[in-house]
């Protein structure tokens, strides 16, 4: 008895707080929807509507208000006696991945087999289920636009998420790549150079595949051009010049009319070929020599499979450059750059190395934009793209390929697929007035802030060390600081 | 002792010397912006020595030790290495020429392993003998080979402090310079971490330049120590003379302590 007392008396005060808990969650709901009901007083209140003559009338929706209010009322009370309840037990900090990350790392081995084939099958199930090529045309060019983003997240990612450079002006060298194959691919003295030397049509059947190294490599060099002076820079203030370098392209391209055409662009790009092999009706054009009846979408297809294919080389390139001494380099870089020349290590260099490495696989994807578009235009480059691409790799993640890859396709496509969304029309939700796709940004915005809230260190933010002695072992994102999750 | 390094010093120039200093600062001014934070420090380092600098915060010990690696630039004065001017090389090229730094605050890099981190440190050299290397480290700080591949950010701060070091000793180098390594440790572990410096030392003959707040301990540790106040240095000698003297003992000991 006389053991038993302190112990009751040690557990009596939550018994006591918890009915406190439930008034006070009362109290406070209530507090909450007086104060909406006033506030929606005069903004819901009163609606004052024209009548037929043309004057004002005006009708009064207490009703909604009252609605209005009582949902915040519950809501309120809901959480605060749920999630916001002072006498929850506090949230432990995990040092190992979480439940999500556990169920992750049980299924990471199938996850990336299984995105690649689902990668690599994907035109042909689109095919199937939109029943023929010609009406899975939307899908595989929303798949073309999904793998472009994903390709240019891998890219960026090697400068933002391995190297720890904020770049804000990574469409700069997708500008540089696209503008590179346009140009080249539409010029006359080349074109005459390789008539006169290799043939007629030589120029228009391999432009592409020349100048698609040819745009990585310049778009390298941009990156080196413009990673010479900013490399005293860290953090925000290299984000600024970045920014700045990127719209200095766009302004260029827009200005320099003699070279670029100015805003109207570049156009009559010639299209991509099968290595040298078009995509036409002719006989000798791919459908006839692999026997098949032409149709337009056997380019669609070929292009998918292209940027398929440049964005698993992004991929692979970045995962065996982490291995190597660069790669590791890139990522000390991050975590300390003091640190990193202590230990000998010469950090201009690797900084050059990360930009060039970026930028040039900007430059490939923008050279597959022009093929892929046939047009060019500084309209095309514009600082949204970059901060579209930043958010890719901010939401996935900094430094995972595969919380990337995620990113872009629920930015990307699901941004895409909002347009879509022609159910919300139906007369008993939005009526035909409703165009879901003006809420896109709105939406946008609010999943960003969401996974910014939720997982602020991005949707995959566990680290794989890139050597081990025993066994591969992810480490939870919540123990290292933000922004190097 | 203190009488031979002084002969040593006034035969510098000559080549003839019997034995040159591993490292040798002479007249080394530097700045930061405006504002003058070494007066003209001359400081030798002979092979096998264990030197250490003490003095007290805004003294100018760490900008020394960074000077010498090259950031901030010495603007006067010679900084001369293994027989090598060293003033005006890069920064990663110094730390080339078999000179480790142990920098203030243990700068590991925190979202690494402790493994990730130790291959950084043998960055320069290739990872040419990193098995033995790793094994080397293992028997002089035991703890790592327990976290070996936990994140650098989890260990505690004597564990960071000994992959900081260890970090610096994988490049095998000649210096091994440490700054501040007792930095917010329980006296046990700067003992250990103390234990393990003296231990490279004595068996592998390692020359160490050590920059310290915790003099007592510093200068026990070291065979010769400098005093530096306001950017220059006033006082040197072995480590107990240094630690006999009442000066010392009032600004550094008893003070201090």
């Amino acid at each position: 008895m006389m053991a038993s007392d302190p112990a009751a008396e040690t557990t009596a005060p939550p018994a006591d707080a918890r009915p406190s808990a439930v008034t006070g969650a009362l109290k406070d709901a209530i507090v909450s929807g007086l104060l909406t009901a006033l506030l929606l007083t005069p903004l819901v209140g009163f609606r004052a509507s024209e009548s037929g003559t043309g004057s004002l009338v005006l009708t009064y929706r207490f009703g909604l208000v009252a609605i209005f209010a009582g949902i915040v009322m519950v809501g309120r009370f809901l959480l605060m006696v749920t999630v916001w309840n002072p006498n929850r037990p506090p949230r432990r900090v995990s040092t190992t991945p979480g439940a999500m990350a556990r169920i992750g790392a049980l299924a990471a081995p199938a996850v990336k087999p299984v995105f690649f084939s689902f990668a690599i099958l994907y035109p042909f199930l689109s095919i199937l289920m939109a029943g023929g090529l010609s009406p899975s045309r939307y899908w595989v060019d929303l798949g073309i636009y999904v793998l472009t983003y994903v390709m240019l997240g891998w890219g960026l990612n090697i400068v933002v998420g391995l190297a720890g450079l904020l770049d804000l002006g990574y469409v700069a060298f997708y500008a540089v790549g696209a503008y590179t194959f346009a140009l080249l691919s539409t010029s006359v003295p080349i074109n005459d150079f390789f008539a006169g030397t290799l043939g007629d049509g030589f120029w228009t059947a391999w432009a592409f595949w020349i100048c698609l190294p040819l745009s990585g490599i310049l778009a390298a060099m941009w990156g080196v051009i413009l990673g010479f002076p900013v490399l005293r820079l860290r953090g925000d203030y290299l984000a600024i010049v970045t920014l700045a370098f990127g719209e200095i392209i766009r302004l260029v391209l827009i200005n320099w009319v003699s070279l670029t055409n100015g805003g109207a662009g570049i156009s009559s790009i010639p299209p991509i070929t099968f290595f040298g092999v078009p995509f036409d009706s002719s006989d000798t054009g791919f459908a006839s020599i692999f026997g098949l009846e032409f149709n337009s979408m056997h380019r669609m297809i070929f292009l998918y499979f292209v940027i398929l294919g440049l964005a698993a080389l992004t991929a692979i390139v970045t995962i065996r450059l982490r291995k190597m001494p660069v790669g590791r380099a890139w990522e000390a870089l991050r975590e300390d750059e003091i640190a990193c020349r202590s230990l000998g290590i010469n950090t201009t260099l690797t900084k050059l190395t990360a930009f060039a490495t970026g930028a040039m696989f900007g430059g490939f994807a923008g050279a597959f934009f022009a093929v892929r578009i046939r047009f060019v235009s500084p309209e095309s480059f514009t600082f949204m793209e970059s901060a579209v691409i930043l958010a890719i790799v901010v939401l996935g993640g900094m430094g995972s390929q595969m919380g990337v890859a995620g990113a872009a396709i629920l930015l990307i496509g699901g941004m895409e697929l909002l347009r879509n969304l022609s159910f919300l029309k139906a007369d008993f939700l939005f009526g035909p007035d409703f165009d879901p796709s003006l809420y896109r940004m709105l939406i946008f915005g609010f999943a960003m802030v969401a996974v910014m809230v939720w997982r602020p260190r991005g949707l995959v933010s566990s680290r794989m060390p890139t050597v081990f002695l025993k066994q591969r072992k992810a480490v939870s994102g919540s123990l290292v600081k933000e922004g190097h999750g | 002792m203190s009488a031979q390094t002084a002969t040593e010093t006034a035969a510098a120039p000559a080549p003839a010397a019997r034995k040159a200093p591993l490292l040798s600062v002479s007249g080394v001014t530097a700045y930061y912006g405006n504002i003058i934070a070494l007066k003209g420090v001359d400081i030798e380092v002979n092979e096998g020595e264990i030197v250490t600098l003490i003095g007290a915060n805004g003294a100018g010990k760490s900008t020394l030790m960074m000077t010498i690696c090259g950031s901030p630039r010495a603007r006067d004065g010679r900084i001369v290495y293994a027989g090598r001017e060293i003033t005006s090389l890069p920064t990663h090229e110094i730390m080339r020429l078999k000179i480790a730094q142990s920098p203030e605050g243990r700068r590991i890099f925190p979202r690494m392993t402790v493994y990730e981190n130790l291959q950084m440190g043998a960055a320069i050299d290739g990872n040419a003998h990193f098995a033995e290397d790793l094994e080397r480290m293992f028997t002089l700080f035991p703890r790592l080979k327990e976290r070996i591949e936990q994140r650098g950010g989890t260990l505690s701060g004597g564990e960071q402090q000994m992959l900081a070091i260890a970090r610096a000793l994988m490049s095998r180098p000649r210096l091994l310079l440490l700054d501040e390594p007792s930095l917010g440790l329980a006296p046990l572990v700067v003992r250990q971490i103390f234990d393990a410096i003296r231990m490279l030392n004595r068996t592998e003959g390692l020359t160490v330049f050590l920059v310290e707040q915790n003099a007592f301990h510093a200068l026990k540790l070291a065979h010769r120590g400098y005093v530096m106040v306001n950017g220059l240095v006033t006082m040197s000698g072995t480590g107990a003379e240094l630690l006999a003297r009442p000066e010392v003992r009032a600004a550094y000991l008893e003070g201090g302590r």
